[in-house]
C-alpha cells in the first residue's frame, strides 16, 4: 500500500471517482425506481444510434433516465480506466508499464467499438466481442485480485481489479436490457454497491493518513472488530435482499408499517396474496406480488432492526473503548447516523407508497452504510494490513516494478 | 361432373349443418361491491399535454349500474376436435394519448395481432409473457410508425404489454387456443360468437380481482346465456 509516495492529486482523483460512482448509483437507482430500465430497447446502441449521438429529441420520458444512466456509466468507466492507468504507471516501469497501459487501452477501445447495433433490441443486437468480454472479465478480476495478494496488495492490482469490475458492471447492465433478464438486474445492482465500496477503499489507501500509524490497537480496540464485521456482513445481506426485491419489479409487497397487511406477521396464503394484488393500485406496470416477496420484505424489516441494534452497539463500544482522537470514533458515529437515516428512509418508502426519489435515496444511503462498514473494518485492521504490505517483496523485482 | 356436384352439395350441407349447430353465447358481467376509486396516472409533461382531464387507472371500468368492462371470457374446457384456424383479421392494440387501448383484448393462438402507435411520440412495445414458448420482445415504435405485428404460439391468460418509455402504460391480451372468447363491454355485456353446440365450462376473469369465475353452459341451437357475478373481496 505504500509502494509509491503519497500523491494528493491521485487521492483527489480517487475521491472524485467515488463521488461520480455515487452519482451513477443514484441515476441507476432512479431508473429502477421509475421502472424505465427497458426504455431504450437496444444495447450497446441506443435506438440504433451510437449512444453518444442519440438526438436530444429522443430523451423523453423513461428514455431520459435510462440514457443518462448509460452516459454517466461511460463517464465513470473512463474515470476508472484513468485511475487504473495512473496507479499502474506509478508502480511500474518499462515493459510492464506499457503492457498494463496497452491492456487498459485495448479494453477501452473494444468497449468503444459498439458494432452496428440493432434498434429492435434483444440479444441479436449485442456484438460478439461483448459476449467475449463478459466471459473474460470475471477471469481477469480473479487474476488481478490474486495478484494483489501475491504481490502483497500492490495498489496497481487493486486499481486493475476496479477497472475489470467496472467493465463487467457495464456489460451486466447491457445484458440485463438485451436479454430481458430481471435476475441480471440483481447482480448489476449488487456489483454497483460493491464497486462503489471498492473505490472508497482505494481512496482510503491513497489517503495521506492511511499509512501514518504504527500504534498497535489495544486489546479492547481489537474487540471492536468482531462487531464491525458482523454489522457489515448483515448490511451486505440486507443489500442483497434490497436488490432482489427491487429487481422483481413488483413494487411494495407490504405497504403498511409497523404492521404488515394489518398483522404482526402477514398472511401469505393464496387467498391473501390474491387479495393484496387486488387491493393495491399499481400506477405503473408492476409484476404481481407473490408470497415470497411478502416474506422477503418481512426478513428485510427484521434484518433492519438487527442491523440498527448491532451498529448502535458498535458505535457505543467504539466510543467507550477506542483511544481518544482515534478516527474509528468519528466513523462509527457517522455509521450510526447513516443507519438511522436509512431506517427512516425505508419506513417512509413504505408509508408513501414507494415514490422514486425516496426509494432511490434508500439505495444511496444503503450503499454509503455498506461502504462505511468496510472502511471501518479496514481502519480497524489497519496495522495488520500495513504490516502485511510492508512485508511484501521489494518493489524492484524482475517484473520491472518501481522501488520506492 | 356428377362426382363434383355431389361433393359440392355435401360440403354445402355440412357447412349449413355446422352453421345451424353454432350459436352465440351471450351474457353479462356484474360486479358486486363498490370498486375503489381509480387513481390518477403519473403522466410526464409530454403525455400530460395530450389530455385535458387527468388520465386514471382502469382497474374497474363500470357503467355504474353493476356492469363491469374488460373481463376476459372464454371457453375453458369442453371443446372437441381441432380448433378452427385463427381469423385472418388481425387483433389490434393501439397506443393513443400515451395509453394502450383497449385495456384488454383477446386473440387466438397464432392469430396475428398489430400494435399501432397513433401518437406523435415514441413508444416502446414490450410484451412480458411468462408462458414458455411466448417470446418477450421490446421494440421501439416511432411516432405514428408502422404497426408492430406479432402472434403468440402458446395460450396465456393474461399476457401483459407495457411501454417502458411511459411506465404507466400497460394492457393485457388473453391468448387462447380457439376463437371462442370475448371481452365484456362497459355495461358488462359480451358475446362469444359461433360456438358449436355442446357442453362447456366458461370462465370469466377480471384482471384486477384475479379470481376467475367458472360456469357450466350448454350451448344449443339458440346459443346460451351465461351471466357472471364477480365479487370484490
Ligand atoms: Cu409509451
Amino acid at each position: 500500500m505504500n509502494r509509491a509516495p503519497h500523491s494528493p492529486w491521485l487521492y483527489r482523483f480517487a475521491i472524485g471517482t467515488a463521488l461520480a460512482t455515487l452519482a451513477l448509483l443514484s441515476v441507476g437507482g432512479l431508473v429502477t425506481s421509475k421502472g424505465v430500465g427497458m426504455a431504450v430497447p437496444d444495447w450497446p446502441t441506443s435506438y440504433g444510434y451510437n449512444m453518444f449521438w442519440l438526438p436530444i429529441s429522443w430523451w423523453k420520458g423513461g428514455v431520459f433516465y435510462e440514457h443518462t444512466h448509460r452516459l454517466v456509466a461511460v463517464f465513470v468507466g473512463l474515470l476508472t480506466s484513468i485511475l487504473a492507468a495512473w496507479m499502474w504507471g506509478r508502480e511500474t516501469t518499462g515493459r510492464v508499464r506499457w503492457a498494463g497501459w496497452f491492456t487498459i487501452l485495448a479494453l477501452v477501445l473494444m468497449l468503444g467499438h459498439r458494432g452496428s447495433g440493432n434498434a429492435e433490441g434483444g440479444a441479436a443486437g449485442v456484438p460478439a466481442h461483448f459476449k467475449f468480454l463478459a466471459g473474460l472479465m470475471p477471469a481477469l478480476l480473479i487474476f488481478s485480485v490474486a495478484q494483489c495478494v501475491r504481490t502483497r496488495s500492490a495498489l496497481r492490482w487493486l486499481a486493475m481489479s476496479a477497472f475489470f469490475a467496472v467493465i463487467l458492471q457495464g456489460i451486466l447492465g447491457g445484458f440485463r436490457v438485451a436479454l430481458y433478464k430481471d435476475q441480471i438486474g440483481i447482480a448489476h445492482a449488487t456489483l454497483a454497491q460493491l464497486f462503489f465500496t471498492f473505490i472508497c477503499a482505494l481512496a482510503l489507501f491513497l489517503s495521506r493518513g492511511w499509512s501514518d500509524t504504527d500504534a498497535k490497537p489495544t486489546e479492547r480496540e481489537r474487540g471492536l472488530r468482531c462487531w464491525f464485521m458482523v454489522a457489515t456482513l448483515l448490511i451486505f445481506f440486507q443489500l442483497l435482499l434490497g436488490a432482489t426485491m427491487r429487481h422483481q419489479h413488483a413494487g411494495l409487497a407490504i405497504w403498511d408499517f409497523p404492521l404488515a397487511h394489518g398483522q404482526a406477521w402477514p398472511d401469505t396464503s393464496v387467498e391473501a396474496i390474491t387479495r393484496y394484488n387486488q387491493q393495491r393500485a399499481e400506477l405503473v406496470a408492476l409484476n404481481p406480488i407473490t408470497a415470497v416477496q411478502v416474506r422477503l420484505q418481512m426478513v428485510h424489516r427484521i434484518l433492519a432492526l438487527l442491523i440498527t441494534i448491532v451498529v448502535a452497539l458498535s458505535a457505543w463500544l467504539t466510543l467507550k473503548h477506542a483511544a481518544r482522537g482515534s478516527v474509528l470514533r468519528k466513523v462509527a458515529v457517522a455509521w450510526l447516523a447513516l443507519i438511522a437515516l436509512q431506517m427512516a428512509l425505508g419506513i417512509l418508502t413504505v408509508l408513501k407508497n414507494k415514490p422514486a426519489d425516496l426509494a432511490t435515496a434508500h439505495v444511496i444511503v444503503g450503499a454509503l452504510s455498506f461502504a462505511t462498514g468496510v472502511v471501518l473494518l479496514l481502519l480497524a485492521w489497519r496495522v495488520e494490513i500495513l504490516s502485511f504490505t510492508r512485508g511484501g517483496p521489494v518493489l524492484s523485482s524482475p517484473d520491472g516494478v518501481v522501488t520506492n | 361432373m356428377k362426382m363434383t356436384n355431389w361433393f359440392l352439395t355435401t360440403t354445402a350441407l355440412l357447412a349449413a349443418a355446422q352453421f345451424a349447430a353454432a350459436a352465440d353465447v351471450t351474457g353479462k358481467i356484474t360486479l358486486k361491491g363498490a370498486p375503489p376509486e381509480e387513481k390518477v396516472l403519473p403522466l410526464d409533461p409530454v403525455c400530460g399535454k395530450l389530455h385535458t382531464v387527468p388520465l386514471k387507472t382502469r382497474f374497474y371500468v363500470t357503467d355504474g349500474k353493476g356492469g363491469l368492462a374488460d373481463v376476459f371470457i372464454y371457453i375453458k374446457s369442453g371443446l372437441t376436435g381441432a380448433a378452427p384456424a385463427p381469423s385472418a383479421t388481425p387483433a389490434v392494440l393501439d397506443q393513443v394519448g400515451c395509453e394502450y387501448t383497449p385495456y384488454v383484448i383477446g386473440v387466438q393462438v397464432n392469430q396475428k395481432m398489430n400494435v399501432l402507435n397513433s401518437d406523435a411520440l415514441l413508444h416502446n412495445v414490450h410484451p412480458t409473457p411468462i408462458v414458455e414458448g411466448n417470446k418477450e420482445f421490446n421494440r421501439a415504435q416511432l411516432p405514428k410508425g408502422p404497426p408492430i405485428s406479432t402472434a403468440w404460439p402458446q395460450s396465456e391468460i393474461l399476457l401483459r404489454f407495457k411501454c417502458d418509455v411511459h411506465p404507466w402504460m400497460f394492457a393485457y391480451v388473453g391468448v387462447v387456443e380457439h376463437p371462442y372468447f370475448a371481452v365484456s363491454a362497459k355495461d358488462g355485456s359480451f358475446t362469444i360468437k359461433n360456438v358449436p353446440a355442446g357442453k362447456y365450462v366458461i370462465e370469466a376473469l377480471h384482471r384486477k380481482t384475479g379470481k376467475p369465475v367458472a360456469k357450466e353452459v350448454t350451448v344449443g341451437a339458440n346459443g346460451a346465456v351465461a351471466d357472471f357475478t364477480i365479487e370484490l373481496q
